[in-house]
């Protein structure tokens, strides 16, 4: 049930490619994070201080037995010591504002792209895996920013800066030590390469868990109905066993980078010990010159072991980087096409449809072909097919929830491709088959991207679907409605989603089965109210039932993926055998007392 | 810990810049009600330890290995200083053997160090995820539980963020915080009493700068709880956002929605940077001041040192090691500290979780069931009453249906007829009165029985992620191919299933997005169909079908409920052919009663509503 794509891993050159991505994100905040940086690095350097105060005081106030010259060098350290804390806030305030505005900004950007991704993307991809990317994924990046990066980038200068300083105590010594990096550097890199990948299936895995937690709390009602809580358990349970076995096997992994990087000062430690000794044996080295060397080089103890985990850090954060892009990288296939510009749509709007074709991505068949319809201003055709047969799909070529993939749709004879988006949708509007209401005020479900509504139209819309009753709820319209709607009764929501259809009056209308859920009483109510509607505007309806086909001037018969017949109602019913099979009603059940229907 | 600053929290976050776009829901005023902080960390500890406490041996060994590995780690410096204060005089005597001895002890027990270490790391990580696999089962398990009342309210969202966020947050206090805690406590505690050993003196004036290092914490500590429980409270509101955007897409695209989500998701999004950066920036203060205090600390132990070396009371090895340990007293200091870190966040996440798990399943299986193995399908609602807020939706309802009736139930939308079939199939216990189903109440009945017996299709047709024929076999899990296809073949979905590319196979993608909604519901009602339940409950389980498969599937239905109890809801009165007996609902109640053929004849509502549909056909 792996419902979205993973690429494997990118080798080493992909690694630092996929880091550099954030550079844009750090651009307003360079100057804060040059910063971070600079404290940081200035604050490892005064860490020497100490060390170095120490090996001074040894040779010279207590070895000259001067309590005078003592002063002095107790007030630098003590210098030293402020300093170092004030650097250390200073870098923490400095790193906080960058790295917390800079994950805010991605977290921004992620979302804002998301948005504008096509239908056909969010078909594909698992909203776990999305979620997991706009949380976990960021955190960790954040994490980086504002912390591994600076302290990478510091503890590789401090190394480099003190074994300098240990080359130029005393150079031979200094050597030994160089040459002991040489082993950790090529064992590490080994291991490096190994978390990379099992912190890069980490993270995939944990998209898969939250996709699981996802349907299991959304779907609560059919495992319910059906008592399948033990197996919607049992699957959730076995990716999180699996989640398990994966964190284990990073950890190890982590756990052996860890202890390299351990072991390495201390060996280096006794070889110091031994070296020194020599030295000072043959008089190259003073006892304080070894004292300062060994103070010199604990200094370097934690930049050493810390840069195991920075640089597994910086491989966690790759791998994020990598999940993160692989969304900001998806192309934005419907949008606007350069150099559009809006159009004059009338209302009513003529609409064409012209040879359209259409096949879902990745599937080689069409679901539509050869498509022609016109629709006059203000005519309203109904669209009849059995279950499957591509009416939804073809209503959401209108307003570009897919881009056609063969013809073309127009209105007022302009290319919708040709139209700004945004102009397009707003002259087009959708009741969906599912009604997808938000746990938001009602009000804000009904003008959802017209939050210019108007009272008054508000209202109207609302009595066009009779949807009244919402003036009855607790708050009135500025009652929130459940996730989903699921609050309210299946008719409730379904006429909700019809006002939020209607309202304004757009140019072109779409209505999928939109009376559906509702009784008998309710649907002639709506469909008086919305004859007048519909008269004013252009509008495809996709009916099931004769009562919603009565709603239209003309039908259009869909089967096979084309338009096999159009026409009045009763021709359609008297000439075309399909179209009286979809629709009439006559039941072999009805006895004597039930229905006498016309055939 | 019951500081008046943990009780005002900041106010939940009111992200309305000009309008209340969330709107109002009676649950607002519980989520403000999070104020009583002691309760909440007991509550947190509580579940802490319960989900330590199985692992308690365990950590006692990882103590032990902890222990070993500090002594080693901690014998390096002693070494350095023998070797400098002993080995080197020695060996300008001549004697290399106190040098190779010294310098073979330091390489054994970096030897001993790393491998203890590496124990630790890897013992301490199985741990770690053992905790949080239990954790995850347990939310997860409990979540499914909770009556839908609670899911409603809580929404999906948000039990995301509990079981995603949250529990990251607490993994990361377990991949990082406990071992830096339990290395960091261990060295300081060691390194303190080898500090005074070395030299009592020097120990002291060490020792000194306690007082001002607990004075800090507590500050810390004081002014974190709240700002740690904000965040969990901001990242939540980002997931619930990001989650209900994502799940309607269609509809966020074809109105434009796009800008203002963007607008609200960033002042969302601000929220939760404002109170990270709260807390982060008690923790710019909190770490540099630990800091501070050791420098001052080091530059004390230097200068008295110095002296008391000048006065020849003193080695100065002695005073070398000693500021090598001080260092290495005050480094881990850090490390606690970024525990404490990790630990408040947890706790603040911890707080969330255990709010959760304390949730009353107020619809719970009984103790005690009683037994039904075979359900004949009567089923009784007595005196029954019910409302989902205070509002009642069923004011009082008295209704019998003797086992294999097949009922039609129909009435305008919004009179109650979802609320009925969901009493039925006990997604909701009755305020008041009873749901009986073979003379047993639906409370005494467990969750394997009831189950079995009573299944309802949903006015929703949800569909997992997964095959075609996954989603079929729901209805039984284990059910074989040949079942499945079936079950399929008699309501007429079998030829659109072989059609697709992969057949039963097919991947229906997230909520079954890869179907048209007549398939969507017809895969439901054959997961329903291989249930094979002795009550059946259809909430308009064929209103997206065309007019030959509804018909088709009401074949099925006259075979399939020849023997069953069924509770059909339609609103097409085609699908009401088949009852035995119909009822009108209005406003909550009952309002007509007979059979079909009696109503139409009659003058009541339903030969009203029949007249109006048969108007409506062609
Ligand atoms: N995202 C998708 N990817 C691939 N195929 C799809 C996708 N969505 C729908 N289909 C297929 O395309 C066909 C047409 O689906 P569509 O939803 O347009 O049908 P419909 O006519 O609206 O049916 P209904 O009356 O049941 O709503 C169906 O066979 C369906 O399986
Ligand atoms: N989960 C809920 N929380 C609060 N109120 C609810 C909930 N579900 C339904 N209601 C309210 O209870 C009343 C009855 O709803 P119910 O879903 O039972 O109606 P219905 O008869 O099934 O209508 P429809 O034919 O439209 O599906 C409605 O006013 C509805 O708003
Ligand atoms: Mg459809
Ligand atoms: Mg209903």
């Amino acid at each position: 049930m792996d419902t979205t794509p993973h690429p494997a891993p990118p080798d080493d050159r992909g690694r630092l490619a996929a880091l550099l991505r954030l550079w844009p994100f750090t651009r307003p905040y360079r100057g804060l994070v040059a910063l971070t940086f600079t404290a940081a690095l200035l604050a490892t350097l005064t860490q020497l201080a100490v060390p170095l105060l120490t090996a001074a005081v040894v040779d010279g106030p207590i070895a000259a037995g001067d309590r005078s010259g003592l002063l002095p060098l107790l007030a630098l350290a003590l210098l030293f010591g402020v300093a170092e804390a004030a650097l250390f806030f200073l870098r923490r305030w400095a790193m906080n504002r960058s790295s917390l505005r800079i994950e805010r900004d991605l977290r921004d950007a992620l979302y804002q792209r998301l948005q504008r991704l096509p239908v056909a993307f969010h078909d594909r991809w698992g909203s776990g895996q999305l979620l997991s990317r706009a949380t976990t994924d960021i955190s960790t990046v954040r994490r980086f920013v504002g912390f591994a990066a600076v302290f990478l980038a510091v503890n590789l200068i401090t190394c480099v800066v003190v074994l300098v300083l240990l080359l130029v105590t005393y150079w031979p010594l200094g050597l030994a030590v160089l040459v002991t990096t040489v082993p950790l550097t090529f064992l590490g890199l080994r291991w490096e390469r190994r978390y990379n990948i099992q912190s890069r299936q980490v993270q995939d895995q944990q998209g898969e868990l939250t996709t699981d937690v996802e349907e299991a709390v959304q779907g609560i009602r059919v495992v319910k109905a059906l008592g399948r809580s033990g197996l919607v358990f049992d699957r959730y349970d076995a990716k999180a066993t699996v989640l398990r076995r994966m964190q284990l096997e990073r950890v190890r992994t982590l756990a052996l980078l860890w202890c390299i990087f351990e072991l390495h000062p201390q060996v280096t430690l006794a070889v110091i010990l031994v070296g020194g000794a020599v030295a000072v044996n043959t008089g190259a080295l003073t006892v304080g010159g070894l004292v300062g060397f060994v103070a010199l080089f604990t200094v370097l103890l934690w930049p050493i072991l810390s840069l195991g985990f920075l640089f597994a850090f910086a491989q966690e954060t790759a791998s994020a980087c990598d999940r993160i892009g692989e969304l900001l990288d998806e192309p934005v296939t419907v949008t606007d096409r350069p150099g559009v510009r809006s159009a004059a749509i009338g209302t009513p709007a003529r609409l064409r449809l012209e040879g359209v074709g259409f096949a879902y991505p990745g599937s080689a068949d069409p679901v539509l072909s050869g498509i022609d319809l016109d629709v006059a201003p203000g005519e309203t055709v109904a669209l009849v097919g059995a279950t499957g047969s591509g009416k939804t799909t073809l209503t959401a070529l209108v307003g570009r929830l897919y881009d056609v993939t063969a013809g073309r749709v127009t209105l007022d004879g302009v290319d919708v491709r040709d139209l700004p988006l945004a102009q397009l949708r707003s002259v087009v509007s959708t009741a969906f088959e599912d009604a997808t209401l938000f746990s938001m005020s009602v009000r804000e479900n009904v003008t959802l991207g017209r939050t210019d509504a108007t009272d008054a139209e508000v209202d109207e819309a609302l009595r066009v679907a009779q949807a009244e009753f919402v003036h009855d709820l607790p708050w009135g319209l500025a009652t929130r409605i459940g996730e989903q709607g699921l609050s309210l009764s299946g008719g409730q929501r379904q006429r909700l989603a019809l006002a939020r259809a209607v309202l304004g009056r757009p140019s072109v209308l779409i209505l999928d089965d939109p009376l559906s859920a509702l009784d008998v009483h309710t649907e002639a109510l709506v469909e008086q109210a919305l004859r007048k509607v519909l008269a004013e505007t252009t509008a495809l309806v996709v009916a099931h039932r004769p009562s919603t086909v009565l709603l239209a001037d003309r039908v259009a018969l869909l089967s096979g993926g084309r338009i096999t017949a159009i026409g009045r109602h009763s021709d359609l019913l008297a000439e075309v055998p399909e179209y009286r099979d979809l629709l009439a009603q006559d039941s072999e059940l009805a006895d004597a007392g039930f229905a006498e229907v016309a055939s | 810990m019951s500081q008046p600053a943990d009780r005002g929290a900041p106010p939940a976050p009111s992200p309305d810049t000009a309008h209340n776009w969330r709107g109002v829901a009676t649950e607002d005023t519980e989520e403000l009600s999070v104020g009583a902080g002691v309760f909440l960390r007991d509550r947190s500890r509580r579940l802490l330890g319960e989900l330590l406490s199985p692992h308690r041996r365990a950590l006692w060994g990882l103590l032990s290995v902890i222990t070993g590995q500090n002594i080693a780690w901690l014998a390096g410096p002693f070494l350095i200083g023998v070797g400098i204060d002993v080995a080197v005089p020695a060996l300008i005597d001549g004697d290399a053997g106190p040098l190779a001895w010294v310098t073979g002890a330091m390489l054994a027990a970096a030897a001993v160090d790393t491998v203890l270490r590496f124990v630790f790391l890897s013992w301490s990580g199985r741990i770690g995820q053992a905790v949080l696999l239990r954790l995850r089962r347990r939310v997860f398990t409990h979540v499914q539980r909770l009556p839908l009342s609670f899911h409603e309210r809580y929404t999906s969202g948000k039990t995301i963020s509990r079981l995603t966020s949250d529990v990251e947050a607490i993994e990361e206090l377990f991949d990082e915080g406990l071992d830096n805690l339990v290395t960091a406590v261990f060295s300081v505690l060691t390194i303190g009493v080898v500090l005074v050993v070395l030299d009592p003196p020097l120990g002291v004036v060490a020792l000194l700068g306690f007082p001002a290092l607990f004075w800090v914490a507590r500050w810390f500590q004081r002014n974190s709880t709240a700002a740690y429980r904000r965040t969990r409270q901001t990242i939540a509101a980002l997931i619930v956002q990001f989650t209900e955007t994502f799940g309607g897409i269609r509809a966020v695209q074809a109105f434009r929605r796009e800008p203002r989500n963007d607008e609200l998701y960033a002042v969302l999004n601000e929220d939760n940077r404002q109170a990270h950066d709260r807390a982060f920036w008690l923790i710019a203060v909190f770490i540099p001041a630990v800091t501070l205090i050791g420098n001052l600390v080091t530059v004390a132990v230097l200068g008295y040192g110095a002296l008391r070396v000048m006065d020849g009371a003193l080695a100065v090895g002695t005073l070398v090691s000693f500021l090598l340990y001080l260092r290495r007293f005050f480094d881990p200091l850090q490390d606690v500290a970024m525990f404490y870190n990790s630990y408040q966040s947890a706790t603040a996440a911890l707080e969330k979780l255990s709010g959760v798990l304390e949730e009353v399943p107020t619809v719970p299986e009984p103790t005690d069931p009683v037994p039904l193995p075979e359900a004949r399908g009567e089923l009784v609602f007595d005196g029954m009453r019910f409302g989902y807020t205070d509002r009642v939706v069923l004011p009082l309802l008295d209704l019998h249906v003797p086992a294999g009736q097949t009922v039609a139930l129909v009435g305008a939308t919004g009179a109650g007829k979802s609320t009925l079939a969901r009493l039925a199939a006990r997604f909701y216990d009755p305020t008041t009165g009873a749901v009986r189903l073979d003379g047993v109440p639906l409370t005494l009945l467990s969750d394997a029985d009831l189950r079995r017996a009573v299944v309802m299709v949903t006015q929703e047709s949800f569909l997992f992620s997964g095959t075609v024929a996954d989603n079929i076999a729901f209805g039984r899990p284990g059910a074989g191919r040949a079942e499945i296809e079936a079950a399929a073949r008699a309501i007429g979905a079998h030829e659109f299933i072989a059609a697709l590319p992969a057949g039963y196979d097919t991947d229906v993608s997230k909520r079954g997005g890869r179907l048209s909604a007549g398939q969507r519901q017809l895969v439901s009602f054959a997961r329903a169909f291989l249930a094979d339940p002795a009550v059946l409950i259809l909430d308009e389980a064929t209103s997206s079908l065309d007019v030959p498969s509804e018909r088709l599937v009401q074949h099925a239905l006259q075979t399939l409920l020849a023997d069953r109890t069924a509770l059909i809801i339609a609103h097409r009165l085609s699908t009401v052919e088949i009852a035995d007996r119909a009822l009108v609902m209005a406003d909550g109640l009952i309002v007509e009663d007979g059979s079909p053929a009696e109503l139409v004849a009659g003058t009541g509502r339903f030969a009203d509503l029949h007249r109006a549909w048969a108007d409506s056909l062609v």
